[in-house]
């Protein structure tokens, strides 16, 4: 039977712990509102990770990792584009430019990567598909599930915790006019001051998150900390449409409003 | 007849329903059903699945109709329906249920995003011993000096009254500060 279903009824790491369990080989592709992954795997263990419209290619990695200067990846990709991962893997390790453990290793530290940003993916199809096998002319990796699953609990817990406190990212933030720390005092990442660069009610904490190249755990994070230093607060954002206009009072003229809400007063006062 | 709304929230357990009970000249129409999961019921034996639901008539011509909504969060659903047209509302708070604080920040957070109109918080249970004090239940709730956080005992029809007064104060000074 094929495994298929929505993240909202079964985890990340739900997901991850049964191919563990069952030494699952093939595909799991997860289709969330605007993006998508594939995840390979190989008798229970990670092979390769895609995700959105990034190519995945062992230059693009190595570059992305700064592993490679830009010069340097526009070279390869004009000479050696045409290269499989594994005969490009072997060039530059035939070159000395890099070892066999360094290439497994930047490969490695991005497929995790992918991992931990799919952790904060609560909704999205996905179905595992028994027949893709991992990409053979990619450079597959055997990663272990079970550290992933624990560290995906964990962020699983953070981010229901997280998700009470910033339920949306679709409000803006603001300092607060007295600060309740000591700014002098105050140590702030640089994750922190990239953000704190774009607190303004005009800009929603989605923005701020698409502008400093956040997920939804990395911004909700953040906010945090700077809602409980006493740095900002959350606010309605500056000329967002205000919301759908629902008749409060039964009369439009301002001051029938005005004696009628002072006749609540004296009636409740009389009671 | 002119009617008015208002609205009662917090988290679970926070006094909602006796807080309405106080008020309501008729029987509360309460759609409390017994509770099944284990941590809750070791609370309390029933809660609100659906919303409570009190009148006040004011004057022969003018009702104010109280809802109070469901506290745990699988029914938040409702809150938005609840608080449609609302003209401001009351967020309760346990005093004795420190754990309750950051749900209850959570629940103010997400009624002020559904509509922009006044609101107070009240500190509930303000009569048992193991209260927190108003001023530490500010910080926990990291409630503005601005904000109105009232002392309350929801099942005293006073202190109900009092924290129902301060809301409808709010709301007038709400609208002469729109018309400066």
């Amino acid at each position: 039977m094929t495994l298929r279903g929505n993240l909202r009824d079964f985890s990340i790491t739900q997901l991850l712990n049964l191919v563990n369990l069952a030494h699952k080989t093939g595909t799991l592709v997860i289709e969330s509102p605007g993006d998508m992954a594939r995840i390979s795997f190989s008798d229970g263990k990670l092979a390769y990770a895609q995700i959105g419209q990034e190519d995945g290619r062992l230059a693009g990695i190595l570059y992305q990792n700064k592993k490679l200067s830009e010069k340097q990846y526009q070279l390869l990709q004009q000479r050696a584009g045409s290269f499989s991962d594994k005969e490009l893997g072997l060039m530059l390790i035939n070159a000395g430019y890099f070892s066999q453990e360094d290439i497994l290793d930047n490969l490695k530290q991005h497929c995790t990567d992918i991992i931990r940003q799919l952790f904060t993916w609560v909704e999205g199809a996905f179905h595992f598909d028994d027949e893709a096998r991992p990409p053979t002319d990619r450079i597959n990796v055997r990663l272990n599930l079970e550290n992933l699953i624990i560290e995906g609990s964990r962020a699983i817990r953070e981010w229901e915790q997280l998700q009470d406190e910033i339920p949306s990212l679709e409000m803006a933030l603001k300092f607060v006019d007295h600060p309740g720390a000591n700014l002098r005092n105050l140590h702030l990442s640089i994750e922190e001051w990239r953000v704190v660069s774009f607190v303004s009610p005009r800009n929603t904490m989605q923005q701020i998150a698409n502008a400093t190249k956040m997920d939804q755990l990395e911004i909700r994070r953040v906010v945090y900390g700077l809602l409980q230093a006493g740095l900002v607060e959350i606010v309605r954002q500056e000329g967002a449409p205000p919301p759908p206009l629902i008749r409060v009072f039964p009369t439009n003229d301002k001051e029938e409003q005005k004696s009628l809400v002072n006749r609540l007063i004296n009636g409740i006062l009389k009671l | 007849m002119q009617t008015v709304k208002m609205v009662v929230t917090g988290p679970f357990n926070a006094g909602k329903t006796a807080f309405i009970r106080s008020m309501s000249e008729i029987d509360v129409v309460s759609t409390e059903r017994r509770i099944s999961a284990m941590v809750e019921k070791t609370v309390k034996e029933s809660t609100t699945v659906a919303m409570d639901f009190g009148r006040i008539t004011v004057d022969e011509d003018l009702v104010l109709y109280l809802f109070g909504t469901p506290g745990q969060k699988r029914f938040d659903f409702m809150w938005e329906i609840l608080s449609e047209g609302m003209l401001g509302f009351i967020v309760m708070v346990d005093s004795t249920r420190p754990e309750t604080f950051r749900e209850a920040r959570s629940i103010l957070e997400t009624f002020r995003a559904y509509a922009p109109t006044p609101y107070v918080v009240a500190a509930n249970k303000q009569d048992i011993e193991d209260a927190w004090e108003l001023d530490d239940m500010r910080h926990a709730l990291r409630l503005d000096s601005k904000v109105k956080l009232l002392s309350c005992i929801a099942t005293s029809r006073d202190s109900v009254k009092a924290v129902l007064l301060e809301l409808l104060y709010s709301i007038l000074a709400e609208m002469e500060h729109r018309e400066e």
